[in-house]
């Protein structure tokens, strides 16, 4: 504005609202694409195609058991771009946990959780949660095999909440089984409260990024110059939101989201899988008793998650990926070893026969929930126990390989469960599935 | 804490504004709870209705004949399985599995019931043959009036084990 004030008094009517989100200047450093990847923008881009896409679906979707699926046949089969529009619309959704959950990975990997961004590391934690139950609730409206199924399973998983699980099931479903009580629900969910809740979250986890300076910057980048936002941010984020939408815009025309047979309440697919992000517990769900699969280990990692932003650490690793050769390594060996301890825990609870039918005496809480339990934790703790001796790490370092090691296993589980589980949920060769 | 305690003896007010002060905090979570609830009520708004009072809902599945001694019969509408035993007995069990909530199908040849999501089993009393499921099919009441076979759908039953008790023997 100081120096060229004619030209600019034009640029500020077409990007005055930008620089509500921006400030007028950013750091040099800060503008590396290897240090964000744009995954903040790309997620915000994502949500304004889902609300957009999501309104136009919502004038031909009519959200009842009888309609609703031939509803959408008639918007993809008599529409013209029906079929393009619910396309863009369920592959930019599956695409928004991706980004969504890499963005707050690349959060983790360069400490940006810590003060004076916790705030705005709590409310993603919300906004991610919300992003999968937006996800989950918009799976239902098709009202097909695949969506009745996956709903129900999912929600059974409700019911093994101590005490209240029944209880929110049931307010949930607006029954005992899926029904047009739980269409009413998840279509209102879908379209109303949880968009409703996203903008406002957004509005907030926006302004905290303002009011912490900005994106991240590193110790030893603090004295790099300062440019202005517009052009040199103003354009990157431009040019990775058109390569973002030229993808979306392939993938849609290349691809079908699926849709089968119209749902059928008495018979279930064989095999009936949860939707693809909730695979990986269902695979959990085969090993653990549903106690410890639903409440203990989701609800632990969630805390921990939680308590992420307040565990005293050293502040050097903040806005690097990796603070030492040996974090690196640690990393890697972390990859490795989730990998590989998964595989190998489910194949032994593949060959090794049931912890029931070996204690019958004991309830099977503690065969198929505690033993499993205590087998994980104390191979995590050896193996913490190992790296810490081989390789001097920092406490982040630390951190970073214990989340590292519980993503990769989570992955293990997730590809499992979409690939190798076939007929009756038993275990086979992808090819066979 | 310290500052107030001394500023309550100095201003007698202060006291009187801190329990108002309580008084408000808590009259907003009590405010916050209800909201919770009617919220949690609009929710499931067809609980009532769909609940209807026992007896009226006796459903008449078909006559004795048409479930042979020894057979397994799926009843799609009602989400049944009708077990004839060899010895004359019925036995009306859920097919939705009490793990989460898939449909069992009846194997013939194994003479099982096999869940198709995760694996569980059951005999022909819907009785755990392999986990994860935690407990046994649910089962019906079946009740034999002038030839008929009927249930009371609203009478869905939790169970640990199998029990004579169960079964329903034509008279």
């Amino acid at each position: 504005m100081e120096n060229n004030p004619g030209t600019d008094k034009q640029h500020k009517n077409h990007f005055g609202l930008i620089l509500h989100l921006h400030p007028r200047k950013v750091r040099v450093s800060t503008l590396r694409f290897d240090l964000t990847f744009g995954l903040g923008g790309m997620a915000a881009l994502l949500v304004v195609i889902q609300v957009i896409t999501g309104l136009l679906l919502k004038f031909h979707y009519e959200p009842s058991p009888e309609n609703a699926y031939n509803s959408i046949l008639n918007l993809q089969e008599s529409l013209l771009f029906g079929r393009m529009l619910r396309n863009i619309h369920h592959w930019s959704a599956i695409a928004l946990v991706w980004v969504a959950f890499f963005h707050m990975m690349r959060v983790i990997f360069t400490g940006a959780y810590r003060k004076p961004r916790h705030a705005s590391w709590i409310f993603g934690l919300a906004l991610l949660i919300l992003v999968v139950l937006s996800n989950f609730t918009g799976y239902l409206l098709p009202w097909d095999q695949l969506s009745f199924w996956a709903v129900t399973v999912s929600t059974s998983l409700l019911s093994y909440v101590p005490l209240v699980g029944e209880f929110l099931r049931e307010a949930l479903l607006g029954g005992k089984e899926v029904g047009q009580p739980t269409l009413t629900n998840f279509f209102n969910l879908h379209t109303g409260v949880i968009p409703l809740l996203m903008i406002v979250l957004l509005g907030y986890h926006f302004w905290r990024i303002r009011k912490a300076g900005g994106v991240i910057v590193a110790d030893r980048d603090l004295d790099s110059p300062m440019v202005d936002t517009r052009p040199n941010l103003v354009n990157r984020e431009f040019t990775v939101a058109l390569v973002l939408l030229a993808a979306i815009l392939l993938l849609s025309s290349l691809l079908d989201a699926p849709l089968r047979e119209r749902a059928n309440p008495s018979f279930s697919p064989n095999p009936a899988k949860a939707p693809w992000y909730f695979m990986g517990l269902q695979e959990l769900l085969i090993h653990f008793h549903p106690f410890f699969a639903v409440v203990v280990i989701p609800v632990t990692i969630l805390a921990a998650a939680i308590w992420l932003p307040y565990i005293k650490t050293e502040d050097q690793n903040q806005g690097i990926w990796f603070f030492s050769p040996g974090g690196i390594i640690s990393a890697r060996l972390s990859l490795a070893a989730g990998a590989l301890f998964t595989l190998i825990f489910i194949g032994l609870s593949e060959l090794l026969p049931d912890p029931e039918l070996l204690l019958p005496a004991l309830p099977p809480l503690i065969t198929t929930g505690l033993i499993p339990l205590l087998i994980m934790a104390v191979t995590i703790w050896l193996f913490l126990k190992f790296l810490r001796r081989r390789l001097s790490l920092n406490r982040s370092e630390i951190i970073q390989s214990v989340i590292v090691l519980m993503i990769t296993s989570y992955a293990i589980l997730t590809l499992t469960g979409i690939f190798l589980r076939g007929e009756g949920m038993n275990l086979m060769w992808p090819w066979q599935v | 804490m310290k500052k107030t305690a001394a500023n309550t003896d100095t201003h007698p007010g202060k006291g009187r504004r801190n329990f108002l002060k309580t008084a408000w905090k808590f009259l907003g979570a009590v405010a916050v709870a209800e909201i919770f609830f009617f919220v949690i009520s609009l929710l499931k708004p067809s609980r009532e209705i769909n609940q209807s009072k026992p007896g009226s809902t006796l459903r008449i599945i078909g006559n004795i004949e048409d479930f042979p001694p020894g057979s397994v019969t799926p009843d799609r509408i009602n989400k049944v399985y009708i077990i004839r035993e060899k010895e004359g007995g019925f036995l009306a069990l859920s097919i939705v599995c009490p793990h989460l909530g898939c449909s069992v199908l009846w194997d013939e040849t194994k003479q099982q019931f096999d869940c198709p999501c995760h694996s569980s089993a059951f005999d022909q009393h819907g009785i755990v043959l392999s986990s994860p499921a935690p407990r046994p099919l649910d089962y019906f009441p079946v009740i034999i009036e002038e030839g008929k076979v009927k249930l009371d759908l609203t009478r869905k039953t939790k169970r640990k084990k199998f029990e004579p008790g169960q079964m329903t023997y034509a008279v």
